[in-house]
């Protein structure tokens, strides 16, 4: 009798075929790209630093899993899409060793410490990113081009006299907008190639990975937050150097749509792009230094919590009760 | 052809082409018939019969206990040899009428009479509906003659002949348009009498471009029908999400269709209808499905209520031996049997045989909060937080979250990426819920 019961389940019985990893993996795929016009850009040093933060990021997850005597999950390729997005964050010319520690730090600290994958309630790569830009100011904010220092075309502008045109000042340093399109500029690995970002950007947009909420609004409210508060008013070359010249690209499209930390209803979703494009207009334009992505993200995802209280839509057929 | 919509659902490999283009066959009868007196919703019928009994293919073998109830025919002539508990499809042991068949099939007296439509009254039409067994053969099964039995008759603006058939691999509405669409014509016609007011729509999926072509071409010159075509989506066929693309009105767990001026059938039970109210024919039979990637020869068939589902697949040529589950249903609604011989009852639409258990091969892993689940909502939830909720057994969440608003249609399952089991939890949540308002 017993060899005539088949298994059951609760329905549904099926299936899709997208999994976890397979989301990650896509999310590799696309900030290939960007890795590859980074490595050849800056060279052998870069090809380094990437290679450390996601080797030491992907270890730090195992030995955590193995000593914490946990389910090892490195198979989910996160702690892969971490060290290649940290990777992307640090300029170039960093130490080995600082790059290695903040990998440590981002699956350690920001990750594995408050539950793993999931559970972190900021976007591990940064995390690290802002650890170490406190802790290694200076190494963090080198930026060279051709093994010569070169600041960054957001450094430039910002440092701009206001008698001088944004086109002038970027010129003396050798910096036209094709240049910052295709990524022949100063800046960390990752950020320089706005042509390789957007072809990533794409590739996720096809395969359903990202959706448009977030990277719209926050591109969007930068904008228009730039444009009435930048000082140069509708001037194309400025809000260019603005979108292309820093990590604009890769924190719309890679960071402030990272699942774990950004809303999960699409109202939410718009809500945080424009939490987003605020904070990065006001770090950039009226904050100390020339860049501001990391910091805004971070900063909106702590609000996640509280975007998400505000943001559940309202159910099919549903009428106000009386 | 664009057709109509909702927001969210998803695509799950459809599977029909496996049986869609074999015909209906009618199966013979087997030897032991059993009938649950619990196949639809609300009060267990009570059976009339006694053991020993000889009964005829037709006779009414358990009452109504109440309106919302419907009586039971047997599909066959015999002997009751037993009334005892016997397994369902659900996995519940329901009190069951055991009927030998004496394979003689002697009829009462007046099956298949003919009757002529304008000489029949609403109530002579509703008590025949009722008498007749028959419920929402879709898979809910709730008696027909209450759904057709709205508070104003003149209030309900549209008659929808459900012919989506949006879970996968079923096909037996899709042959039965066909096969058969004069009498789901004519059925139409039986309700839209009951409903001066109404316009009847026989709502189709675009898959199926030659049902609708049919479907067209009985009812081009009929003025109160019309055929509206759906886009394929799962779950487009679900009572909601019909209404709202074949009407645009919004109705929620609160709300009956009626409600929103609109009654639903589904394509078996509009021909059950034409059946037993133009044919005096009551509810005997339906269409079963036998499909999968598990069945030898996926085929379509007209089985008696009552034949076991071990029987029905033996008809059907059996399976392959590395068939690990059965699902009676779609894989997205349908129920896992753990053995076979349980009887088919009004709402079986089919027998899924599935050579691998995708359930067991995924283990749920970490949610990464992806939000596949919200976009995919029918019903526009937050599944993720629903399940966060239910985790925790914190039923109030739950409900604040709208949670009773899910008809555990499977989509938020089928689309999550870290495996997770939301729907399962969303059941037994509702369940609870449901309980404790009843204390």
């Amino acid at each position: 009798m017993l060899s005539k019961l088949y298994r059951v389940s609760s329905s549904p019985h099926v299936r899709n075929r997208i999994s976890t990893s397979s989301i990650m993996k896509d999310v590799v795929i696309a900030l290939l790209p960007a890795c590859a016009v980074g490595v050849a850009v800056f060279r052998l040093p870069a090809l380094l630093v990437l290679l450390t933060t996601c080797a030491t990021s992907v270890l730090t997850e195992y030995l955590y899993s193995v000593l914490m005597k946990k389910k090892v999950t490195t198979g989910d390729y996160s702690a892969l899409v971490t060290g290649l997005l940290l990777g992307m964050n640090l300029p170039p010319s960093i130490p080995l060793w600082i790059a290695a520690l903040g990998s440590v730090f981002a699956i350690l600290v920001v990750k594995e410490v408050f539950g793993g994958l999931g559970q972190n309630f900021m976007n591990p790569a940064l995390g690290a990113r802002c650890f170490l830009m406190i802790s290694f100011a200076s190494r963090m904010t080198h930026f060279t081009l051709d093994g010569v220092s070169s600041a960054t075309p957001l450094a430039i502008v910002k440092n701009a006299s206001r008698s001088q045109s944004v086109v002038d000042a970027l010129g003396e340093q050798g910096i036209n907008l094709l240049n910052m399109f295709l990524g022949y500029t100063g800046g960390t690995i990752g950020e320089t190639s706005t042509i390789a970002l957007l072809i990533g950007a794409g590739y996720l947009f096809l395969r359903k990975v990202i959706s448009w909420e977030i990277p719209v609004t926050y591109i969007g409210s930068f904008l228009v937050f730039a444009l009435l508060f930048g000082g140069y008013g509708l001037d194309g070359q400025y809000l260019a150097a603005q979108l292309c010249g820093g990590g604009l690209m890769l924190g719309a499209f890679f960071m402030a749509t990272d699942y774990v930390t950004s809303p999960i209803t699409k109202k939410g979703k718009i809500i945080f792009g424009l939490c987003l494009g605020i904070l990065t207009g006001i770090f950039r334009i009226f904050g100390g230094s020339a860049e501001g992505v990391s910091y805004a993200i971070i900063f909106c995802n702590l609000l996640v919590p509280l975007i998400e209280r505000i943001a559940i839509p309202k159910p099919f057929g549903y009428v106000k009760e009386k | 052809m664009r057709g109509a919509t909702f927001k969210g659902g998803t695509h799950p490999y459809d599977g029909k082409d496996l049986s869609k283009n074999f015909p209906i066959q009618p199966l013979e009868a087997c030897k032991e018939m059993v009938y649950p007196l619990s196949q639809h919703i609300g009060a267990p019928a009570e059976a009339i019969v006694q053991v020993g009994d000889t009964v005829k293919v037709g006779q009414t073998i358990a009452k109504a206990a109440g309106f919302v109830s419907t009586d039971i025919c047997s599909a066959v002539s015999g002997t009751v040899t037993k009334i005892e508990p016997r397994l369902t499809v659900s996995g519940a042991m329901v009190q069951s009428i055991i009927i030998e068949n004496d394979e003689q099939n002697t009829a009462i007296a007046g099956l298949g009479e003919k009757r002529a439509l304008d000489e029949l009254s609403k109530e002579e039409i509703r008590k025949y509906i009722q008498e007749a067994g028959i419920v929402g053969m879709g898979g809910a099964g709730f008696p027909t003659h209450v759904k057709l039995s709205p508070k104003d008759d003149s209030a309900i603006d549209y008659v929808l002949v459900n012919g989506a058939e949006c879970e996968p691999y079923l096909t037996s509405d899709y042959r039965m348009m066909l096969e058969q669409p004069e009498r789901i014509v004519g059925g139409l016609e039986v309700i839209l009498t009951l409903f001066e007011n109404a316009k009847g729509l026989i709502c189709i999926e675009d898959n199926k471009p030659e049902a609708i072509r049919i479907m067209k071409e009985v009812v081009k010159n009929i003025e109160r029908i019309d055929v509206k075509v759906l886009k394929t989506k799962y779950p487009q066929g679900a009572e909601r999400t019909l209404i709202y693309a074949a009407t645009g009105r919004k109705i929620n767990s609160k709300l009956l269709p009626a409600d929103a001026g609109c009654v639903v059938n589904n394509v078996d039970t509009v021909i059950s209808i034409f059946n037993a109210v133009c044919e005096s024919t009551p509810l005997l039979r339906r269409i079963v499905t036998v499909t999968g990637d598990g069945a030898n020869a996926p085929r379509n068939f007209q089985v008696p209520i009552g034949m076991s589902y071990e029987k029905v697949l033996e008809a059907a040529g059996g399976c392959k031996p590395e068939t690990v589950k059965f699902v009676s249903g779609g894989p997205m609604m349908g129920m896992a049997l753990y053995q076979l011989d349980v009887p088919v009852m009004k709402t079986s639409s089919a027998l899924l045989c599935m050579i691998r258990d995708e359930v067991a091969d995924f283990e749920p892993t970490a949610c990464i909060r992806c939000g596949k689940c919200v976009s995919v909502c029918p019903s526009n939830l937050v599944p993720q937080k629903m399940l966060a909720c239910v985790e925790k057994n914190d039923m109030e969440g739950f409900v604040k979250l709208h949670g009773m608003e899910c008809y555990e249609c499977g989509s938020c399952t089928y689309i999550c990426p870290a495996k997770r089991r939301l729907t399962q939890a969303f059941k037994q949540a509702r369940r609870s819920v449901i309980d404790s308002r009843k204390k």
